[in-house]
């Protein structure tokens, strides 16, 4: 199968996966509680089995805005998003010019004659 | 995975501070050593470093109705071995703790222990059975990124299990009632980590193959092998 080929079946059974879930997720579940996160849902628990339990430390910042906390969470993917490129970006470079690269890499052929 | 600020007792989040930061400057150590030693493997330090950034930063929808994260960490710690990756988990969860209120410092060690631990760890184990086996390299990468996410959650419900013990069924019955609330919903989510794991592994044996190569996550070539 062509590489291309692969990637393209890859892509599709994430979008398949999450297409699968969500239906399912969706359909057993109300408009209001849908789709919350599991971390708030055992902090819930918790506080439903032990009610006597104080948090004895409070976060120093909190984003009280569900918009806010949003965009915080954008761009802590935008930074890891920008780097993971630009890694990616720079070998990718780097493979196309194999003589500015390290000396000690030079023994290693990219593409054996005997295979 | 995150467990929420303060929602430890004091005793466990000591105590799991205390097992976490060994690994955690050994990771360091690691990290530093890594991209000393071999200057061209920080491009793909970064890289196992920002998918876990990336990954970890967003909430996927799951079938039981609620959302949660993936950890990304098993691509690093096929990569360059699980050590690296607690000192990169550490990176993540204090930027959460700090920016978002999304885990927290007094819970920092057991997170640490779930995430960059326990989760890397599991992961590479299961690459290094899945190429002991002669399994295909991308079966072992999907295997790694999977496992490494379900065990982080596995942990930490295990972990909350063990602080808030269920008052009528005890340890079993909270640690089930945690598992119940994690484990379902990651499921399908440890599924979709693999095949991106996958996707970004081939995209680096694409660029960086010979780097791949000295850190033996792929074979030089198949006479070595025979």
């Amino acid at each position: 199968m062509k590489k291309s080929t692969v990637n393209i079946l890859l892509v599709l059974a994430l979008v398949a996966i999450f297409a699968v879930s969500f239906a399912i997720g969706s359909n057993h579940t109300d408009g209001e509680e849908r789709f919350s996160g599991t971390d708030g849902a055992a902090t819930s628990q918790i506080e439903a089995s032990h009610p006597d339990y104080q948090p004895w430390f409070e976060p120093f910042f909190s984003p009280e805005s569900g918009e806010v906390e949003s965009g915080l969470f954008a761009l802590q993917a935008a930074l890891g998003g920008t780097v993971l490129g630009f890694a990616i970006g720079a070998l990718y470079g780097r493979r196309r010019k194999p003589e500015a690269d390290t000396a000690g890499l030079a023994a290693t052929d990219p593409e054996p004659a005997t295979g | 995975m995150h467990i929420a600020e303060g929602f430890l007792p004091a005793a466990h989040a000591v105590a799991w501070f205390a097992v976490s930061t060994p690994f955690i400057v050994h990771g360091a150590r690691c990290v530093i050593k890594e991209s000393r030693e071999h200057p061209d493997s920080r491009l793909l330090l970064a890289a196992a470093g920002a998918f876990t950034f990336v990954l970890s930063s967003i909430k996927l929808p799951s079938v039981t109705g609620s959302s949660s994260h993936p950890t990304g960490t098993g691509l690093g710690a096929v990569l360059f071995k699980p050590p690296v990756m607690a000192f990169l988990a550490t990176i993540v969860l204090l930027f959460q703790a700090l920016l978002l209120a999304h885990g927290g410092l007094t819970t920092l060690g057991a997170n640490v222990f779930s995430m960059g631990i326990a989760g890397p760890w599991v992961g590479y184990g299961c690459f290094v059975l899945a190429r002991r086996l002669n399994w295909n390299v991308n079966v072992g990468v999907f295997l790694a990124l999977a496992m490494a996410d379900l065990a982080t959650y596995v942990v930490t419900s295990l972990q909350l299990g063990l602080a808030f013990p269920d008052p009528v069924s005890g340890l079993a019955g909270s640690m089930a009632k945690f598992l119940g609330i994690f484990a379902i919903s990651q499921l399908p989510l440890a599924l979709a980590e693999g095949i991106l794991g996958v996707l970004v592994f081939r995209v680096l044996t694409d660029v960086a193959r010979p780097q791949l190569e000295r850190l033996q996550v792929l074979r030089a070539s198949k006479l070595a092998v025979a």
